[in-house]
């Protein structure tokens, strides 16, 4: 058994954050991911993201990562960092178990931070496992990460931030984009992104779903149909359209698995994205001294994951008896930060997740 | 129209003009029609032209008598929603941000583009402009036929 | 096919390494995954489901849906895209389950 203050899972914007709450106060952290470079979805966004200063707005995604990275420098002494090192499993006493290199290791720890991120959602649709069907972020993995194109002309099925975002990436790579389809009546995402799209060419067709994928062991287009105010497919609207790629990015779910497998309370809340951990306002959850950060407790965005991440490592260092008017005045900056982020109208599904969190609470 | 097709109509784009006579200094024209945790344009203007306020969702309202149009909100804003514009009849020119390759050089004659992506006429690159603090978004001057200067927001090179 | 230039991403050309695929050598990049390596050497069916045998890419290149198993160095099931490109692995497409030898 390998001993450590706290423990992170999960190397994206929140649990390097959080990280660096605490090593700055001198708590010794360990934190573990599972991929080769830590940053999360972070290391493959090459746009300029929103926000505010405080969350590194106009900064592109990947510089913010290196900025986050570049700030636990200093105390290193503090922190270890586990790379290719995937936590399997959190048990009572806070036992947490890891593999790394097909190796098992043990460790035990005074708290536990889960900030594990989301994963993509899948659509349901005639062949959708045909190869050329990508999620979004692969997508992005592939030619932001790796330099590598993704196919040569591509239809995006969801319009929000990430399939416009994505859309628009493609482009600057020189992949054609053929389409974005949308099934709702308007776009999902911010409209600079649309407008950004649109302006370059690229139709965005809203009441428009996918019907089916053409190919046999390789996609080779896309039958689209429209879709009525209610939803409904109105036949005779199908048309095809030619891609050698399609990217669904029709939203995210956090990745609750380890929670749950943990015994945390959990509850399905449709706003924050699938199943999340009913945590306190200082978000702990109902295993003592395990909390949470970032898209696993709700899909946001990463200048929301940013703030929680800074705040649930001061809530562990308040757990651990470590208790300042710094911490303190600290903690109300941040919490002033996300009330701006998540105050207008795209953060209302935030706010009713997190009414329905406090509902849950009382319940149980 | 903008919910459904990601395209501003015309009246929309008019509003966040200034009057014709101020146009005969640069002016920041920004669009952003929604209300969005965002507020780079303000905090990156140094003469505190544009305003947002504390909350960040808040869309922003330039103030043209203070804007000098010296185009740094214009590689700031990450939603590419803000240009520079000027009109001097019959000319008019916009600086506009611009992220793809392969990079305008001036001189060239490229395709004016409107809010649909389609070509609405000809555009002159006076310059491109790219320092560090612009990260990697380029600056481009065009000039255009002061007619298009309501519909002109992007450039695409022509065929050989 | 990889990208050649980029308005923001600086590609730098890494260096070459071979492995084999059913046998046959091709070559990678250093930092590659093995996924991303085959994709750009136009490999992109990767691997068989394991009822109704269809063909399978992968989906997500995070390590989540196992779309992506193939046949490592005679180990069956390595999730390929978040495996990193080795000089000399023998990569094999997979039917089914995988054997282990
Ligand atoms: C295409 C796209 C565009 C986006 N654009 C924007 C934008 O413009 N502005 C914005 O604010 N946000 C944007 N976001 C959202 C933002 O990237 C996320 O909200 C943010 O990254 C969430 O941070 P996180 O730390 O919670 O999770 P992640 O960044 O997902 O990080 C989670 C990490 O945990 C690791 N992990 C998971 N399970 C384990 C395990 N068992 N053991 C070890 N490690 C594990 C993962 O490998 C990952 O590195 C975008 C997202 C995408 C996909
Ligand atoms: S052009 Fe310059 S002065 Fe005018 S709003 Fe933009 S940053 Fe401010
Ligand atoms: S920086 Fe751009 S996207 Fe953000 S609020 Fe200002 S104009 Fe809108
Ligand atoms: S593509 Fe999903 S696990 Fe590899």
């Amino acid at each position: 058994m390998i001993h450590t203050d706290v423990i992170i899972v999960g190397g994206g914007p929140a649990g390097l954050c959080a990280a660096y709450s605490l090593v700055k106060q001198g708590v010794s952290v360990t934190l573990f991911e599972r991929n080769s470079k830590l940053g999360g979805q972070l290391v493959k966004q090459t746009h300029k993201f929103f926000g505010s200063e405080k969350q590194y707005a106009k900064t592109r995604g990947f510089d913010i990562a290196a900025k986050l990275i570049k700030d636990l420098e200093p105390y290193s002494a503090f922190l270890t960092i586990e790379k290719n090192a995937t936590v399997l499993g959190i048990y009572p006493d806070k036992v947490v178990t890891v593999m790394k290199n097909e190796a098992y290791f043990k460790y035990q720890c005074k708290a536990i931070i889960v900030s594990t991120g989301a994963m993509e959602k899948v659509l349901a649709f005639e062949q959708n496992d045909l190869p050329g069907i990508y999620g979004a972020g692969a997508v992005q993995t592939l030619m932001n990460v790796y330099g590598v194109y993704p196919g040569q002309s591509i239809v995006m099925v969801g319009s929000g931030n990430i399939g416009l975002i994505v859309s628009y990436q493609l482009l600057q790579a020189g992949v054609e984009v053929k389409a974005v389809i949308e099934a709702a009546s308007s776009i999902g995402g911010y409209k600079v992104h649309a407008s950004k799209l649109r302006r370059l060419g690229v139709p965005i067709l809203t009441n428009t779903t996918i019907k089916k994928a053409h190919g046999v062991d390789f996609l080779t287009g896309v039958e689209t149909i429209q879709l009525d105010e209610s939803w409904k497919t109105i036949p005779g609207t199908e048309k095809t359209i030619q891609c050698d790629a399609c990217c669904i990015s029709v939203g995210l779910a956090p990745m609750h698995q380890l929670l749950s497998m943990a015994g945390v309370h959990m509850k399905y809340i449709p706003e924050f994205g699938g199943i999340v951990p009913i945590a306190s306002d200082t978000h702990e959850t109902s295993y003592d001294g395990l909390f949470v950060a970032g898209d696993v407790y709700g899909i946001e965005e990463a200048s929301s994951a940013i703030v929680e991440g800074y705040l649930s490592g001061l809530y562990v260092s308040n757990k651990l008896g470590m208790k300042s008017e710094e911490i303190n005045s600290q903690i109300a900056d941040f919490h002033q930060q996300l009330e701006y982020l998540r105050s207008g109208p795209f953060g209302k599904k935030t706010r009713q997740g997190l009414e329905k969190i406090k509902e849950a609470r009382n319940v149980t | 129209m903008l919910h459904k097709t990601g395209i501003p109509t015309i009246e929309q784009v008019k509003d966040q003009f200034p009057e014709q006579s101020k146009l005969s200094k640069p002016k920041a024209i920004i669009e952003c029609y929604e209300d969005i945790p965002c507020n780079p344009c303000e905090t990156s203007c140094p003469f505190q032209a544009i305003i947002i306020g504390p909350d960040i969702n808040q869309q922003p309202k330039v103030d043209f008598d203070k804007c000098t149009g010296c185009t740094i909100c214009v590689t700031s804003c990450p939603g590419l929603a803000i240009i520079v514009a000027e009109v001097h009849h019959p000319h008019a020119i916009i600086k506009i941000p611009y992220e793809f390759l392969p990079r305008p050089q001036k001189g060239e004659v490229w395709h004016a583009v409107n809010r649909s992506g389609e070509i609405v006429g000809d555009a002159n690159i006076l310059q491109t402009l790219v320092s560090r603090r612009q990260d990697r978004t380029l600056l481009v001057s065009i000039q255009i036929d002061s007619s298009l200067v309501y519909e002109v927001i992007t450039i695409r090179r022509k065929h050989a | 096919m990889r990208i050649k230039e980029h308005p923001i991403l600086e590609l730098i050309d890494k260096e070459k390494i071979h492995f084999f695929y059913n046998g046959e050598v091709m070559y990678g990049q250093v930092g590659d995954s093995i996924a991303a390596a085959l994709h750009a050497s136009g490999i992109k069916v990767l691997s068989k489901s394991i009822h109704l045998e269809r063909p399978r890419g992968f989906y997500c290149a995070i390590g989540n849906c196992s779309s992506c198993h193939m046949t490592v160095d005679g180990i069956p099931n390595v999730k390929t895209c978040i495996t990193e490109l080795l000089p000399g692995m023998r990569v094999e497409f997979q039917s089914g389950k995988g054997v282990l030898r």
